[in-house]
Formats: structure tokens, sequence, C-alpha cells
């Protein structure tokens, strides 16, 4: 009776925490300079490549790809931020979306060209597959240490943000941009730092995502509208935010597809459109 | 100064009504493929229809600048209207024209008490999740829709009862011309006017508009319900002359592609769309022979080209070039 019910909350809670390290970057950065960065999820498919080739081809073990990963989508970001997007913060809505949207349509081409447009296989090693007993349901081993490395990483982010001197400036330039470059913080620098950060941990959640969602060259626009919402329900610029946003929305993702599978992903956006209504700014946003 | 301010206005107005010489030079060019090269006669006719699709998101984002993420959403519910219609039994081309475009400009209607309250990613949300909605609904209601496998079973009669649909697209392509062409007028008429006026004021600036006796969200509502209604008559008109329906039409690549060729050929400007998507089609039907694959690359380099470089697109562009000659 209990085994169903908690099977679908640990597999939804699972699939809401790699939303959350595929989208919290996102919604920080946007917070803080408005620049709606449609390619992110472009980054996580880079980081989800360089994880399949280095243990397909070099044999690398999971977990070490997983730190390269990070810095790979970190570095590539940097480098398009300050080549490109850095030109469009004061341009508007459109041209950042058209931009990006273009971002998109090339690594998407790119990635099919390089690896083709078939799913990337990948093994796990043996200490992380198979299955625990609990309440009545098999949990995956897997997802475990997927919502175990999330909370880690959630909770790294928090006491960053709020403990640190940086994490003080970035939420200093969350809240007002102008004043904040008013009190002298170098809100260009405290963004290519956080948009690296960001691009990083989508890189991350790209590469933990291969084993739950797949990867071809699809995922950078799949994963996105996932991302959005995620971003605009939980508000800008909102830790917390994001993290009620995607566990919301990865848990009635799994339920839906468990027990009403007719609807399909109907009702993911249909909440999304209702919250949207409701508060137009997010659930936890201010502005 | 002040006497020519009290007369500005109509002679604006005035003067961007006259028909200039190269449009009257653009428009008989359309007629040009049924002389020169009639196997690109169905490639012509995808071209009115994405063209007029591109015509009625300029309406919106080019004037009254509501960026929408998923227009598609008015092009398929004419489509799958027209494709019911016919499929019931009525495949009268006008008609099923005249009812996809009620379908659509309802629905248009609807939505637009919401558009209008909303901006910025807020607004780009809400038309990307309306679009997403939309096309799962459709790929859930297979009894009505088909689902994935498309709508079948569409027939087409002969327009006006004379002129059958052939298998080389004559018909069909001049039916798409003539459906473009006085939407086209329309819309022009439309544009040039106080409303289309006002329009590119609550581009600028929604909030200053009521103001000076502007109300931003009633403009708002029409011209959205206007633009739904055009998006739904194209929808139609590729419904009508493939006679065939599928999911594609609702797709988020639909509305992405859309935004590419209108703001490729430039947005703001009445021919931008139309512009935006014949070279749009030219390019992706000479490319895809090469390798069909990797045609979003060079689609993804060209859009990151005109956003970086060439702000107002293409049109926007050569009318810089024109001027900049003029003044010399």
């Amino acid at each position: 009776m209990l085994g169903p019910i908690v099977g679908v909350l640990f597999d939804g809670f699972a699939y809401g925490m790699l939303l959350f390290l595929l989208s919290v970057g996102l919604s920080v950065t946007l917070g803080m300079m408005n620049f709606i960065n449609l390619a992110h999820c472009s980054f996580a498919m880079l980081g989800g490549y360089v994880v399949v080739t280095l243990t397909l081809d070099l044999g690398w073990p999971f977990l070490a790809t997983l730190p390269v990963a990070f810095l790979a989508a970190a570095l590539a970001s940097v480098l398009l931020e300050r080549v490109l997007f850095r030109h469009l913060y004061r341009a508007s809505e459109l041209d950042q979306c058209l931009l990006t949207i273009g971002v998109v349509f090339m690594s998407v081409a790119s990635a099919a060209y390089v690896f083709g447009t078939q799913q990337q296989p990948i093994r796990m090693p043996p200490y992380l597959s198979g299955t625990i007993p609990l309440l009545g349901a098999d949990l995956a081993v897997y997802r475990l240490f997927l919502i175990l490395a999330s909370l880690l990483i959630a909770t790294l982010l928090v006491i960053a943000l709020e403990r640190t001197r940086f994490g003080a400036e970035v939420r200093a330039a969350v809240d007002n941009q102008r004043m904040a470059r008013g009190l002298g913080i170098d809100v260009d620098r405290a963004f290519a730092i956080t948009f690296a950060l960001g691009s990083g941990l989508a890189g991350l959640g790209g590469a933990l995502a291969i084993e739950i969602v797949g990867l071809d060259p699809g995922f950078a626009f799949s994963f996105l509208v996932y991302v959005l919402i995620v971003v605009s329900t939980g508000g800008l610029g909102s830790i917390g935010g994001s993290f009620a946003a995607a566990a919301l929305l990865g848990i009635s993702d799994v339920a839906g597809k468990y027990y009403v599978p007719d609807l399909g992903a109907f009702l993911i956006y249909l909440i999304m459109l209702a919250l949207l209504m409701w508060r137009p700014t997010g659930l936890f946003g201010r502005r | 100064m002040t006497a020519m301010a009290s007369t500005a206005p109509q002679q604006f107005l005035e003067a961007r009504i006259r028909w200039r010489a190269i449009e009257i030079v653009f428009w008989l060019a359309t007629l040009a493929p049924f002389f020169l090269a009639p196997s690109y006669l169905v490639l012509t006719s995808q071209m009115a229809i994405t063209g007029l699709f591109a015509l009625s998101l300029d309406l919106i984002l080019g004037y009254a600048g509501i960026v929408s993420l998923g227009h598609a959403a008015f092009f398929g519910l004419g489509a799958y209207s027209a494709g019911f219609v016919s499929r019931s039994g009525w495949g009268e081309p006008v008609s099923g024209l005249l009812i996809a475009s009620i379908v659509a400009g309802l629905a248009g209607y609807a939505m637009s008490f919401i558009i209008c309250r909303f901006r910025h990613l807020a607004l780009i949300m809400i038309t990307l999740g309306l679009g997403l909605l939309l096309h799962e609904v459709a790929n859930k209601a297979h009894w009505l829709t088909g689902g994935a496998d498309g709508m079948q079973g569409i027939h087409t009669w002969p327009l006006f009862g004379r002129l059958a649909f052939d298998l080389y697209g004559t018909v069909a392509c001049g039916y798409a011309l003539a459906v473009l062409f006085i939407v086209f007028l329309f819309a022009r008429r439309l544009i040039n006017s106080p409303f289309g006026l006002s329009l590119r004021g609550i581009r600028e600036n929604a909030i200053r508009m009521p103001a000076i006796g502007a109300p931003s969200r009633a403009h708002i509502r029409k011209v959205y319900t206007i633009s739904a209604v055009i998006a739904g008559i194209a929808g139609a008109l590729l419904a009508e002359t493939t006679e065939t329906v599928s999911l594609e039409v609702l797709s988020f690549q639909r509305s992405a592609d859309v935004l590419v060729m209108l703001v490729l050929g430039g947005a703001g400007r009445l021919y931008g769309g139309i512009v935006g998507a014949i070279i749009y089609m030219l390019a992706r039907d000479q490319l895809s022979g090469i390798n069909p694959q990797y045609w979003y690359f060079w689609i993804g380099a060209l859009l990151i080209v005109v956003v970086m470089f060439l702000r107002n697109g293409i049109l926007g562009g050569l009318a810089d070039l024109v001027a900049r000659r003029a003044h010399r």
C-alpha cells in the first residue's frame, strides 16, 4: 500500500533535485542581470557529453569525471559570456532570447555532428547501481546518491550566499543592481563568477542526468522548458524558491505520469500557468 | 514649426499609405514562379503561408512589442479547424478558411485578456506554456486530431467549384498568394492608421500611452486577436493546400522558426516577415539538400550575427544603407 507512494515520492524528489541542479544557476544570474539565457541547458548538455566521452573512450571512473564536467561547462560559459552575452545586458529581452536560442541551435547541431543523434550509453559503477528496500519500495542507489549530492550542493550554496562576503555582494546585486554598484561592488565581476558557477552546476546536472533521462542532442531544448518552469515559478534569484519549485515539479511530474498517464505533461503546464497568473514573479520572487 | 505640427500626422500617415514602386515590383515578382520556375510552385506556396504567419507575428511583436514564444498555437488551431471541417464533409476552401479564422480569433480573444496583463519574462513563459499546453492537448486528443499520426481524410474541393488543386501546386500557390496579398493589404492599412501608430507607442512605453489617450490593454487585446485570426488563416491555408495536418503545426519549433524568420527579415516592418520567410525557406531548401541534420547550425550562426550586428534585420540594414547613400 505504502510502497508505490514512497517510490513515486522518492523518484519524483530525485528528479526534482536534478532539475534544481540544472536551474539554480539560471535563476541567480537572471535575478542579477535580467539576462535571459536560454542556452543554459546547452552547458548542461556539454557536461553530459564530457562525462560520456571520458568514461567510454578514456575509461575514467564515473565519479572522477563529474568535476571535469563542472569545469568544462564553467569554462565554456565564461568564454561565451565574455565574447557574446556581455554585449546584451542592456538589450531587450527579445534580443537576449534570440541570441541565446542561436547558441542553442548551434550547440544542438554541433552535438549531432560530433556524437550523432542517438542516445548516449553510460555504464554506472557497481556501487551506484542496484536498489535498497525501504518502506516497501525499492529505492535506486543512484537516485539516493543524486539526492544526497544535490542536498549537499544546495547547503553549500546557501552557506556561500549567506555567510561569505562574495555571497553578500551577489545578494546585494540581485536586490538592487544600481545601488550595489553605487556602493562600490564590482557587479560585473560578481556576475561573471556567478555565471560560471551556475553554468558549472548545470554541467554537473547534465552529467548526473544521463542515467535518469538519457542524453541526445535534443537535451538542450527538451530540458530548457523544465528549467524555465522552475526558474519562473520559483522566483528569480531565489535559491530556496528554485529548490521548492524543482521538488514540486519533479514530484508532480513523476506522480502525474504514474497515476494519470493519459494527461502526460499537460498537468505540469497547467500548474505552471496557474502559478504564473496567480503570482507573475514566482512563488518566492520579490520583483 | 507649429504650423507643421498641426498637419504633420495626417501628412505622415498619407505618405506612408502611398504605394511605392518597389512594393509594386515586389508583388509582381511573387508571380514570377508561375512562368519562370514551375517546379518551385510548391515551395512558393509554402513561402506564402509562412510569410503570412510571420506577418501575424509581426503585428504583435514588431509593432506592439509583445514577445510570444507560442504563436504556433493559433497557426495549429487554424490548421486543425480547417482540417476538421474538411474531414466532416465540407471541403469548400474559402469558407473553411473563414471558419478556421473565426476559431483562431475566438481563442486569441480569450487569451488576449491574459496576455495584456503581463510583460517581460512572465509573458514569455505564459505564451510558451500556452503553446506547449495546446500541443499536449492535441497530442492526447487522438480521437479528434489523430495525435502523433496526424489528421487523415482531409479533402479540399476545387476552388470556387472550378479550379481543382493539382499535383503541381499551381492552384494552391495562386490561392495562397492571393490570400497573402489580401491579408497584407488589410495589415498595411491597419499599421498606417492612428491605431497602428498608437501600437508603436505602446511598444516604446506601455505605461505612458494611456496618459495621452490610448488605452494600452484594450489596444493590445485588439491587435492580439487580429494577429490570432491571421495566424489561423495561415494554418488553414497549410491544411487545405497539403490536405494533411500533423502535430508539428503546434510545435515549439514552429513558434521559434517564425520568430527567427521575422527577426531575420526585420521586425516592425511590414515586409520583414515575408522577406524573412522567403530567405529562410529558400536557404533551408538549398542547404538541407547538402546536410539536413546540420542546417540549424547555420540558422543559429545567422541569428547571432543578426542580433549582434544587424539589429533591425535584413530589411533594416538595407534601409540604413539606402538612407546613408541618399545622405551622401
